[in-house]
C-alpha cells in the first residue's frame, strides 16, 4: 500500500522466473525473497521497481541437500530453517549459529539465506560465516548456471557477483563436520544488525588448533576473511592466551566505517575482542 | 480470583484480575482508528519538508493534481486563511513568546518533517503517489539546533517576529515564595564553611521519541449534523474544545471519538496539525477522509520528549545534610509550542527536592526555541528529569563524602512520622514511608552481598565490573487540583467527570472522562464500581472516549485516571446509592433513615428485609411504584476536583555489569519497591511498573533522537531509533508497600509514570558506580557500549576507589572511609 505501485509475478520455477525477468525488457525488476530487506526499502520509497518477481512459490529453491563433500542450501531457505536443519547443524554449524542471531523470530521466519547473501548488507550476519566457510554461490541466468567462489561473490557495498537478469539459486557450503563454531554478534539492542560480528570455525586436534576460519561482519564494505588471525591461530594451543594473542590481528586488512552506531577505532577494537571470544567459544 | 469476602464487602479491590479489554486489543480485532472504513471515504497524504529551515520559494502541484485518483491538493497558502493557530494551553509567564503554529506551513518551514501540502485521493496509495509529485523549492535559512547557541546574541532567530529564541524564563525561589530559605545565601554559606561543600554538575536529558505502538490516525466524517472526528488521541475532550476554538466551529457541532487507542505516553496529548488538516479537507470535500501517518512520519513530526540541559548546584554539610539546591535549566521547545510544551519543565520544578528536606531551593528554567520538531509531554513529563538530577546529585554527594549513598539519602529524607510534610516548594506530601520501601528493596536486592561482590571485582580488576545504582524517588501525579493549575496559569482545570447509568436489568454503564489508551481502565474501574455498588464485575461496562457519550472530561495523562477519574466514579456511585435509598425504602415500606446499603443490598436496619440494587433499578425503570416528589431515576453523575496531588514513591535499586573490554552495560539485577498507596489491581499496577521501567531504562541505555547539522532527524526509523524489546530487559523484581494516600477516599496514588521516573537515574547511578575506579563521575545518556568504552580509555584503574574489601567480615563495603552501610532499619537507620 505504501510502496509505489508495481506489477507482481510469482513464477513457480527458476526457469519461469528467469523468463519473466528476461521478458521484462526495459522495466526495472526486483526479485522478492523474504522481503525483510526489500519491503522496507519499497515502503520508504527508496526504490520503486516496475515489476516485483516473487520467488516464494518456487519449491526447488527451498531446502538443504547433501552434495557429497558439501551441503547445498537453497536460496529461499529461511533463516529459521538454517538454524534448525540437521544437515546444516552437522556440517556447517557456524551458519546455524549465525542465523540464530538475525533479528527476531518473525524476521527469521520470513527472511531467507539467499536473500541475505544477495542483499549483501555489510551489517548482515550471514555473509561473513558463508565467506569464512568458503561457500560457493550457484547463480542461474538466461545462459545457464555458473558458480562463483566466496571471495569473488561480495564485490561492494550491497553488490554481489549476481548479474542483471540472474538469480542466486543455491549456496554450496563445504562440509566442516566436527568443527567447532561460534558467531559472536555485538549490537546495540537485541533486534538490530551487528555493529561488528565475528564468525569463527576451528578444528582442534589434540589441544592444538589445526585449522581456523574467521569471517568479519561490518568491518568494511564487504564481509572480510581475517586471514592474519587464521594464520596466527594454526598450530597454536587452544588456550585463551594463545587465542587472544592471535585475535590481536583481527583488524588487519579491514576498512571499517564510522557511522551512527560506532566509530572506526571502536570497531577495530571490537573486532579484536570479539574475535578472541568467538574463537575461544568455537574451540569449546 | 473473584471470591467474595463476605465480611468486608471488598470483593474486587486488590484482586489481580486479567484485563477484560485485552482480548480485543491484543488481537487487533477492534476499532483502531485506521480500521475504520466509511462509505466514499477519501485518503490523505502529507507532503513534508525535508529541510529544517527555509522559505518555500516555489511549490508546484500541477503534476500531483492530475495524478490518478487525486481529489485535491492544498498548500499552506491555500489553507492559511482558515487553518487558524494550533494552541498552546500553558502560558507559563505573562510575557511568554508564542509563535503562530499553522497546521500546514505557509511560506516558511521551521523543522524537517513539517507539512507543506496535503493531498486527498481515492486511496491512500494514490495520495502517496501524488505526494511524490509535488515539487517544492526551498531557499535554505540557517538552522538553529543547539540551545546554548540559540540563546546567544546574534544567533539567527527561529521566529523572527518574536525577536528572541527564548520562549520564557520561569523561576521558583523558595526564599521569595516564603516556603524556604534563599539558595544563593545557602550556597555562599557552604562555600565559606570548611565543614560544608558545594557540588555543581551539568546533566543532559537527551531527546526521546514517545514511540507509541499505534501510529496516529484520524478519520473525519463531515456529513452529519455534528462533524465527527475519530482519532488516535489521549485527549478527545480537550481536542474537541481546541478544534472548535481553532477553527471557529461551535463546540456542539463537533463530536470527538477516541476509539481504542494503542498507546500514547504523552505523545498523543494534542490537537495535531494532521487532525486539523484532515478536518479542513473533509469539510472541503464534503465526504469522510482518513489520514494515517507512517512510522517515519510519526518519529519525525509527532512531538518528542525531554531535551534539557540541567545545571545543578547542591550545597551540603560534610555530615551529609543538604542545605541548598539550585537548578538552572535550558529546555528545548523545538520550533513550536504544543499543548503543554513550555510547562513540561515546570511540571518538574516542584520535584527536584524530591523526598528530601532541603531548606533552600531555586529553580530557573529558560525555554528555548530551536529548529527541531517540538517537544511536549512524554511519560513523566518534567518529573523524570527532576528525579534524574537529584538522584544523580545524591550519589555524587555520597561519593564526595565517602558515605553510603543509601545512608546519605536517609539522612535527608522525610521521616515517616513527619507526614503530612510541606516541601520547600510548598507542596503538601500527604503520606509516605520511605523507610519501609527502602528496607524492603534492600532486602530483595541483597544490597550488602552485591556491594561485597563489587569490592571483590574491583580488587581483582575483573574485566566485568559491577555498579550499584539507587533511586529513591517520589513524584507528584494525579493532575491536578484545578486551583493549583490556575495558579500556574494553565489553561484548564484538573477535575474529572463520571456518570453511572443503572440499566433496567441491573447492569451498570459507567461513563468516564478519563479516556484510556492501553492502561486497563475498563478493568480497574469495573472493579471499583463492582465494590461500590455491590454488583458483579461482569455487569459493569465502562464507556469512554466519545464526547457524545461522556460529554465532558479531561482525559488521560499525568497518572490521573485512577486518582482523579476513579474517585469521580466513587462519588457518582455514592450518589446512585443515595438516590436509590428512598426508592428502596418505599419498596420495603420503611423509613429512609432506617435503610442501610451493603454489598449491593438495601436493607432495613435490624431486620432481614431487603431489596437488591438490581431490583431497585428495575422498579425505578418501571416507575410504577416510587415515592412522591422524586424523579424516577437512580442515575447519577459527579465531577471530582482533587484537593492535592498524589505522591507515589519508591526505592529502585539497580546493579549493572560493565564489560570493560567492550563497554557494554548489562543490567544484572533490578529491584523496585513502589508505594502507590492502596492497589486496585496488582497485576495492572505491576504491568504499569514494568512498562515504565522499560522506558526509563531505555533512556539510560539505548534511546536518543539525533539530528545531523542540517537539522535532519537521523533516527527516523526503528532501525536507527533503537527501542529495546523484551529481549533486552532484565527480569524485574517488583514489590509494593502500601501507604494509603490520605487525600482521596480510596487511598490510591498514581502509578502510570512511576517506573519511567524512577528508573533512569538508578541505571545511570549504577553505571557511574561501576566506572568510579577510573575516576569517572558522570557519563552521558544513552550509555552505549562505545561511549562507556571510550570513557575508560587512557584512564588509570584505581581499585581503592569506592567499595573496600570485605573478606574480613567487617562489611566495610561502603564507599570511602569505612562509613557504615545503610542500616536497613525501618526507622532511624544510619547515623
Ligand atoms: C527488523 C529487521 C531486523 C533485521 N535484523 C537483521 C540482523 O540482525 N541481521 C541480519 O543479517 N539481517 C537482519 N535483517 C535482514 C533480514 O535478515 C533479511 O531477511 C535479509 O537481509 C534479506 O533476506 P530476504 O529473504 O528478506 O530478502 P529480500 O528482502 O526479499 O531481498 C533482499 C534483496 O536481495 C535480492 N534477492 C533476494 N533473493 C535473491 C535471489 N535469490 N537472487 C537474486 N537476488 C535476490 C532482492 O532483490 C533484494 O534486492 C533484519 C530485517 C528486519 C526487517
Amino acid at each position: 500500500m505504501i510502496p509505489a505501485a508495481f506489477d507482481y509475478e510469482s513464477p513457480a520455477s527458476v526457469d519461469e522466473a528467469l523468463a519473466v525477468i528476461a521478458g521484462a525488457g526495459d522495466r526495472e525488476v526486483k526479485v522478492l525473497a523474504g522481503g525483510q530487506s526489500l519491503i522496507p526499502v519499497l515502503r520508504l520509497r527508496m526504490n520503486a521497481p516496475d515489476l516485483v518477481v516473487d520467488l516464494g512459490r518456487i519449491a526447488e529453491l527451498r531446502g538443504v541437500r547433501d552434495d557429497g563433500d558439501a551441503i547445498a542450501i537453497g536460496a529461499m531457505t529461511t533463516h529459521d530453517d538454517v538454524t534448525r536443519e540437521p544437515l546444516i547443524r552437522q556440517h556447517a554449524l557456524l551458519l546455524s549459529l549465525a542465523a540464530q542471531t538475525v533479528a527476531d523470530p518473525q524476521v527469521r521466519h520470513r527472511g531467507t539465506f539467499g536473500g541475505s547473501l544477495a542483499h549483501a548488507d555489510p551489517a548482515a550476519d550471514m555473509p561473513a560465516p558463508a565467506l569464512a566457510l568458503g561457500a560457493e554461490f550457484v547463480i542461474a541466468g538466461p545462459s545457464g548456471r555458473r558458480t562463483v567462489g566466496a571471495s569473488d561473490f561480495f564485490t561492494d557495498l550491497f553488490t554481489t557477483a549476481i548479474g542483471e537478469g540472474e538469480l542466486l539459486v543455491e549456496v554450496r557450503v563445504p562440509k566442516h563436520t566436527g568443527w567447532g563454531a561460534h558467531y559472536e554478534k555485538f549490537n546495540h539492542v537485541a533486534h538490530t544488525w551487528s555493529i561488528v560480528g565475528v564468525a569463527a570455525a576451528v578444528r582442534v586436534e589434540g589441544g592444538t588448533i589445526a585449522e581456523a576460519k574467521v569471517g568479519l561482519t561490518n568491518m568494511g564494505l564487504v564481509p572480510i576473511r581475517a586471514t592474519a588471525v587464521e594464520q596466527a591461530l594454526v598450530g597454536q594451543p587452544a588456550t585463551a592466551d594463545a587465542i587472544r594473542a592471535a585475535a590481536q590481528n583481527a583488524d588487519q586488512g579491514t576498512n571499517p566505517m564510522s557511522d551512527a552506531s560506532a566509530d572506526e577505532d571502536y570497531r577495530r577494537h571490537l573486532a579484536k575482542v570479539l574475535t578472541g571470544r568467538a574463537v575461544l567459544a568455537a574451540v569449546g | 480470583m473473584t471470591a467474595v469476602d463476605e465480611t468486608t464487602g471488598a470483593k474486587e479491590f486488590g484482586q489481580s484480575r486479567r484485563r477484560k479489554e485485552d482480548a480485543r486489543l491484543i488481537t487487533g480485532r477492534t476499532k483502531w482508528t485506521d480500521n475504520i472504513v466509511l462509505p466514499g471515504m477519501a485518503h490523505l497524504a502529507m507532503v513534508r519538508s525535508p529541510v529544517a529551515s527555509g522559505t518555500i520559494a516555489s511549490i508546484d502541484v500541477a503534476d500531483a493534481k492530475t495524478s490518478p485518483g487525486v481529489l485535491g491538493v492544498w498548500t499552506g497558502a491555500d489553507l492559511d486563511a482558515e487553518q487558524g493557530d494550533l494552541p498552546c494551553a500553558w502560558a507559563v509567564t505573562p510575557d511568554m513568546k508564542h509563535p503562530r503554529r499553522p497546521a500546514v506551513a505557509a511560506g516558511r518551514v521551521k523543522f524537517a518533517g513539517e507539512i507543506v501540502a496535503v493531498i486527498a485521493a481515492r486511496s491512500a496509495a494514490e495520495a502517496r503517489d501524488a505526494a511524490d509529485k509535488v515539487l517544492v523549492d526551498y531557499d535554505d535559512l540557517p538552522v538553529v539546533l543547539d540551545m546554548n547557541e540559540a540563546i546567544k546574541e546574534g544567533t539567527p532567530l527561529v521566529h523572527e517576529e518574536l525577536g528572541t529564541n527564548v520562549n520564557a524564563t520561569w523561576i521558583f525561589d523558595s526564599g521569595e515564595a516564603g516556603t524556604g530559605g534563599n539558595v544563593d545565601e545557602a550556597i555562599a554559606a557552604a562555600h565559606a564553611d570548611p565543614d560544608s561543600l558545594v557540588i555543581e554538575r551539568t546533566f543532559r536529558q537527551q531527546r526521546l521519541v514517545p514511540a507509541f505502538m499505534e501510529p496516529r490516525s484520524t478519520v473525519v466524517d463531515p456529513t452529519g449534523e455534528q462533524l465527527t472526528v475519530w482519532s488516535a488521541t489521549q485527549v478527545p475532550h480537550i481536542a474537541r474544545f481546541l478544534l472548535a476554538v481553532v477553527l471557529g466551529i461551535s463546540e456542539s457541532k463537533v463530536r470527538f471519538i477516541a476509539p481504542d487507542v494503542g498507546g500514547g505516553f504523552g505523545g498523543k496529548i494534542h490537537l495535531s496539525p494532521e487532525e486539523v488538516a484532515t478536518v479542513l479537507i473533509a469539510r472541503k470535500l464534503g465526504k469522510p477522509v482518513k489520514y494515517t501517518e507512517t512510522r517515519s512520519e510519526s518519529i519525525q513530526s509527532a512531538h518528542h520528549g525531554r531535551d534539557q540541559i540541567q545545571k545543578i548546584t547542591l550545597a551540603a554539610k560534610k555530615d551529609g545534610t543538604v542545605t541548598g539546591l539550585k537548578v538552572d535549566l535550558l529546555a528545548d521547545m523545538g520550533a513550536y509550542l504544543g499543548l503543554v510544551t513550555p510547562g513540561v519543565p515546570i511540571l518538574g520544578a516542584f520535584m527536584y527536592n524530591a523526598i528530601y528536606k532541603i531548606p533552600a531551593y531555586q529553580f530557573k528554567c529558560v525555554n528555548v526555541f530551536t529548529k527541531k520538531v517540538l517537544t511536549d509531554a512524554y511519560r513523566g513529563a518534567g518529573r523524570p528529569e527532576a528525579t534524574f538530577a537529584i538522584e544523580r546529585m545524591m550519589d555524587t554527594l555520597a561519593n564526595e563524602l565517602g558515605v553510603d549513598p543509601l545512608a546519605l539519602r536517609e539522612k535527608n529524607w522525610i521521616k515517616h512520622e513527619e507526614f503530612p510534610f510541606t516541601s520547600v516548594c510548598g507542596l503538601t506530601y500527604d503520606s509516605g514511608n520511605y523507610e519501609a520501601a527502602t528496607s524492603r528493596a534492600v532486602e530483595l536486592f541483597d544490597y550488602e552481598g552485591l556491594r561485597r561482590e563489587q569490592a571483590e571485582r574491583r580488587a581483582r580488576k575483573d574485566p566485568i565490573q559491577l555498579g550499584i545504582g539507587i533511586s529513591t524517588f517520589t513524584e507528584m501525579c494525579g493532575l491536578a487540583p484545578s486551583r493549583v493549575l490556575g495558579s500556574l496559569n494553565y489553561g484548564a482545570g484538573g477535575w474529572e467527570y463520571s456518570a453511572i447509568r443503572m440499566l433496567p436489568t441491573g447492569k451498570v454503564e459507567v461513563l468516564t472522562g478519563a479516556s484510556a489508551h492501553g492502561q486497563g481502565h475498563e478493568t480497574a474501574f469495573s472493579q471499583i464500581v463492582a465494590d461500590q455498588l455491590g454488583v458483579p464485575f461482569e455487569d459493569v461496562e465502562i464507556l469512554h472516549g466519545d464526547t457524545q457519550i461522556t460529554h465532558k472530561g479531561l482525559d488521560t495523562y499525568g497518572s490521573r485516571s485512577l486518582v482523579v477519574g476513579g474517585i469521580a466514579i466513587v462519588k457518582a456511585a455514592e450518589k446512585v446509592i443515595e438516590k436509590a435509598k428512598p426508592i428502596a425504602a418505599h419498596l420495603l415500606e420503611a423509613n429512609v433513615a432506617d435503610i442501610e446499603f451493603d454489598s449491593g443490598k438495601f436493607s432495613v436496619a435490624g431486620t432481614d428485609k431487603g431489596v437488591t440494587i438490581q431490583e431497585v433499578a428495575l422498579a425505578t425503570f418501571a416507575a410504577h411504584n416510587y415515592p412522591e416528589g422524586i424523579e424516577p431515576s437512580i442515575d447519577a453523575d459527579a465531577t471530582f476536583d482533587p484537593e492535592n496531588f498524589s505522591y507515589p514513591h519508591g526505592t529502585h535499586l539497580c546493579a549493572t555489569e560493565i564489560d570493560t573490554e567492550t563497554g557494554k552495560v548489562t543490567i544484572r539485577k533490578y529491584v523496585c519497591v513502589d508505594d502507590i498507596g492502596t492497589v486496585v489491581n496488582p497485576l495492572i499496577a505491576e504491568g504499569q511498573v514494568h512498562g515504565g521501567l522499560a522506558q526509563g531504562i531505555a533512556q539510560a541505555l539505548w534511546e536518543e533522537a539525533r539530528h545531523d547539522e542540517s537539522g535532519t532527524l537521523t533516527t527516523a526509523t526503528f532501525v536507527d531509533y533503537t527501542l529495546p524489546t523484551a529481549a533486552d530487559m532484565p527480569f524485574f523484581t517488583t514489590d509494593m508497600t502500601e501507604t494509603a494516600s490520605t487525600s482521596n477516599p480510596l487511598g490510591v496514588k498514581g502509578v502510570g509514570e512511576a517506573g519511567t521516573i524512577a528508573s533512569t537515574p538508578a541505571v545511570i547511578n549504577a553505571v557511574v558506580d561501576a566506572l568510579r575506579p577510573w575516576g569517572i563521575d558522570d557519563i552521558q545518556m544513552p550509555t552505549t557500549a562505545q561511549r562507556v568504552w571510550k570513557a575508560i580509555q587512557g584512564k588509570e584503574f584505581d581499585a581503592s576507589v569506592g567499595a573496600k574489601d570485605t573478606r574480613d567480615g567487617s562489611h566495610e563495603a561502603a564507599p570511602g572511609n569505612g562509613a557504615p552501610l545503610w542500616s536497613g532499619n525501618e526507622s532511624g537507620g544510619a547515623q
